[in-house]
């Protein structure tokens, strides 16, 4: 196919997460990048009309088309996590858009946890608030690999240079706490459209890129782990038919790494050691499987393997960890406060067992990013580091190596509802 | 590190491959909902590479509301015959002749909502614990706030403000006696992504999405084609036209396009350049603001 077409088939898919809360303009941003690339359709604009007229706004409100919810769009306020899709000619962006104030901290982690790029709001004329320093926090825990700090409002404080330039310098000086691998900063205003798409004439003074022009281009093909092959295993795919009476696959998706036909595997926790036969995807056999493919593999010798076993190359980067004692910090879900000596199950990668959580090593303030080691008390929306003893082993690198082998969950067995998420360090 | 970059394509279908093989692990007695419609075939197609060279390990299912295009059950039943696959078909008629619903009376009643009963007793009979639909999030801001992994009750109801949080790709199918979940593993595809993937993969569609010459009539605005059951009102009258479908559904809730494109490089560039979005022709949907909020609470798809 030629033309657009062959342009539509050639892109790539960029995740990106937005904090904010109602009045820093971000429902306003992510009406500006949907209206500018065209994402909002007729109807859609319709109905936000009407529902605007009826709640007596004087202009459409934006903020509807990401507010879903009935309670939501009563109350004015995002309490969840909505997903919004745009494309432009380069990229399909796909916005995890989580409300900012702290009681939805668990949202905002949601959010950040599949996430590339975040964008983080300040209001040019109150600067970097507790808030800012929060969501900043949340990416650098998260480890979003790319933050874009969009200093908006600039319309209102004259598109001032210098008062950019400190916001700026105010970041720059907490951001040495945190550990963000590329931070941007861009002066907009999403109500006037300086920046996002179209380039800013009264910030003319501003030479960096838009908005847009960093979503589209970002470079985000070195975010994912190549280094080192993992390969939970998810299913055994036994056709034993007539026509494959012998095939025995292990379908999967490649967390991190690459793996080509022949290269030696280990699995564990048996140690066993074979070779790589195929990489199966259907009728179109791959000679290199890598992350994030989901495919099917077949080894030279037969093997016993199941659910919750890990493939790995030999003498490849790092080996993973294997051990029942696990240190982590974990962002807390659930309106039951976290028990000390608590029994949960916890979930990685396609592995579960049951653990007890042996210690509450501290947990953090995530306005004033300090440490308090006397408080022990996790409830809802708190980040601490803990430390959890499982019933069986585990296989994993610590979360700053690997976002997928080095990340859990934590499952109350009462209630069955998900109760932390844990980032193992 | 570009050699090891895949296209948003390739990388939808690895995550959607990744949930499909979680619900075959994580539940007993799953089932994948099928209508005929391009989401589903998607959503099978995707299944059958999850599994390849094994059959799909589990059955589909179709609630038929009885008004249906024919030539949807004519390749749901050819469809199902070449892959070997069963296809459940439980029939809104038989809750109707059950007493379990009511059918809505007047020129524009439509059995749309009754599905509602037939699916979660077809769920419950059949003692499936989870149901795997082709919903997207692009297609209605309550759909927007989905999970992948949807946790219903005993009574098939779900809370939208009691989600469970849904991290990386950690999917949790724990669940009670009696409670079930529905997973949407095609939640991040847009209807462009499917478009260009069906082209990508050159998966067969039933003719409809192709145009076609119909009789067809105008309701409100929305193109309704003429089968026997569709009873027009006094000012409607029939006419003869190209037209295509955009999705579809049951008969007397799908409105047609008025198209001419032939292949699938013409529905891609058909729908690029359009302006409504493809739920806009769904009478279901207009009857209120948050019309698919209300029926998803229920235990809707």
């Amino acid at each position: 196919m030629s033309g657009k077409e062959s342009g539509y088939l050639d892109m790539e898919l960029l995740r990106f997460t937005t904090a904010g809360s109602v009045d820093d303009g971000k429902s306003t941003l992510i009406g500006r990048l949907l209206y500018d690339s065209k994402a909002i359709f007729e109807d859609q604009m319709e109905a936000i009309e009407r529902v605007s007229e009826r709640s007596g706004h004087e202009e459409v409100n934006l903020a509807l088309l990401t507010d879903g919810l009935r309670s939501e769009r009563e109350q004015g306020i995002t309490i969840d996590v909505a997903y919004r899709y745009f494309a432009t000619p380069k990229r399909k962006f796909i916005i995890a858009d989580t409300p900012g104030h702290i009681q939805y901290t668990r949202n905002m982690v949601t959010g950040a946890s599949t996430a590339n790029v975040a964008l983080i709001l300040v209001d040019a004329r109150h600067g970097v608030l507790e808030q800012t320093l929060r969501h900043a926090y949340i990416a650098s825990l998260l480890q979003i690999p790319h933050v874009i700090f969009c200093i908006n409002k600039m319309d209102l404080v004259d598109y001032s240079q210098e008062r950019f330039e400190q916001i700026k310098a105010d970041i720059d000086a907490v951001s040495s706490k945190l550990s963000v691998k590329d931070i941007r900063f861009v002066p907009i205003s999403a109500l006037k459209g300086d920046n996002v798409v179209d380039r800013s004439e009264p910030m003319a003074w501003y030479d960096g890129p838009t908005l847009m022009y960093l979503l589209e281009n970002i470079h985000i093909s070195s975010d994912i782990n190549h280094d080192d092959f993992r390969f939970p295993v998810q299913n055994v795919i036994r056709p034993q038919s007539a026509e494959w009476p012998d095939y025995r696959g292990y379908g999967g998706r490649i967390a991190s790494g690459a793996i080509q036909v022949g290269d030696e595997v280990s699995v564990l926790p048996s140690g066993f050691t074979s070779k790589v036969k195929t990489i199966d995807m259907m009728e179109e056999p791959l000679e290199i499987g890598f992350a994030p493919q989901s495919v099917s593999i077949t080894l030279e010798d037969e093997i016993d393997i199941s659910r919750g076993d890990m493939l790995v190359k030999k003498n490849n980067g790092t080996e993973p960890k294997n051990s029942q004692d696990i240190e982590a910090m974990v962002c807390w879900f659930n309106e039951r406060k976290l028990m000390p000596r608590g029994k949960y199950v916890i979930r990685h990668t396609s592995s579960e067992a049951r653990c007890m959580v042996t210690e509450i090593q501290y947990k953090m303030n995530i306005n004033t990013l300090e440490k308090d080691e006397e408080n022990n008390d996790v409830n809802m929306n708190d980040i601490a580091r803990i430390k959890i003893r499982s019933t069986k082993p585990l296989f994993f690198d610590s979360y700053n190596r690997n976002r997928i082998t080095g990340s859990i969950i934590l499952v109350d067995e009462a209630t069955n509802e998900t109760v932390a998420a844990g980032m193992i360090i | 590190m570009d050699q090891y970059r895949i296209n948003h394509l390739k990388e939808l279908e690895a995550e959607s491959i990744y949930v499909i093989r979680e619900v075959a692990a994580q539940f007993e007695n799953p089932v994948m909902l099928f209508s005929g419609g391009k989401d589903s075939i998607v959503m099978f197609h995707l299944a059958r590479k999850a599994f390849w060279p094994a059959k799909v390990p589990f059955p589909l299912m179709h609630i038929d509301t009885g008004h249906n295009f024919p030539e949807a059950i004519e390749y749901r039943d050819r469809v199902m015959e070449e892959t070997g696959t069963k296809c459940i078909v439980a029939m809104v008629q038989d809750s109707i002749d059950q007493g379990r619903v009511v059918e809505e009376k007047g020129i524009t009643a439509s059995r749309n909502k009754l599905q509602t009963t037939t699916l979660l007793d077809a769920i419950e009979g059949n003692k499936f614990d989870a149901a795997m639909g082709g919903g997207r999030r692009d297609e209605e801001k309550a759909r927007a706030k989905e999970r992948f992994f949807s946790h219903r009750d005993e009574f098939g109801q779900w809370d939208p403000k009691n989600q469970r949080p849904e991290l990386w790709n950690i999917f949790n199918g724990r669940k009670n006696m009696g409670e079930h979940f529905r997973v949407f593993p095609i939640s991040n595809w847009t209807e462009m992504d499917v478009w260009q993937y069906i082209y990508m993969e050159q998966i067969e569609l039933p003719s409809l999405y192709f145009t076609h010459k119909r009789e067809v009539f105008n309701r409100d605005g929305v193109w309704m084609a003429k089968l026997p059951f569709m009873q027009l009102k006094e000012n409607e009258k029939l006419e003869t036209l190209d037209v295509r479908c955009r999705t579809i559904g049951d008969v007397t809730c799908t409105g047609l396009t008025l198209s001419k494109a032939n292949t699938l490089e013409d529905i891609i560039h058909e729908v690029a350049a359009t302006r409504t979005t493809e739920r806009g022709g769904r009478a279901d949907d207009k009857r209120s603001e948050s019309a698919m909020e209300d029926r998803k609470r229920e235990g809707y798809f």
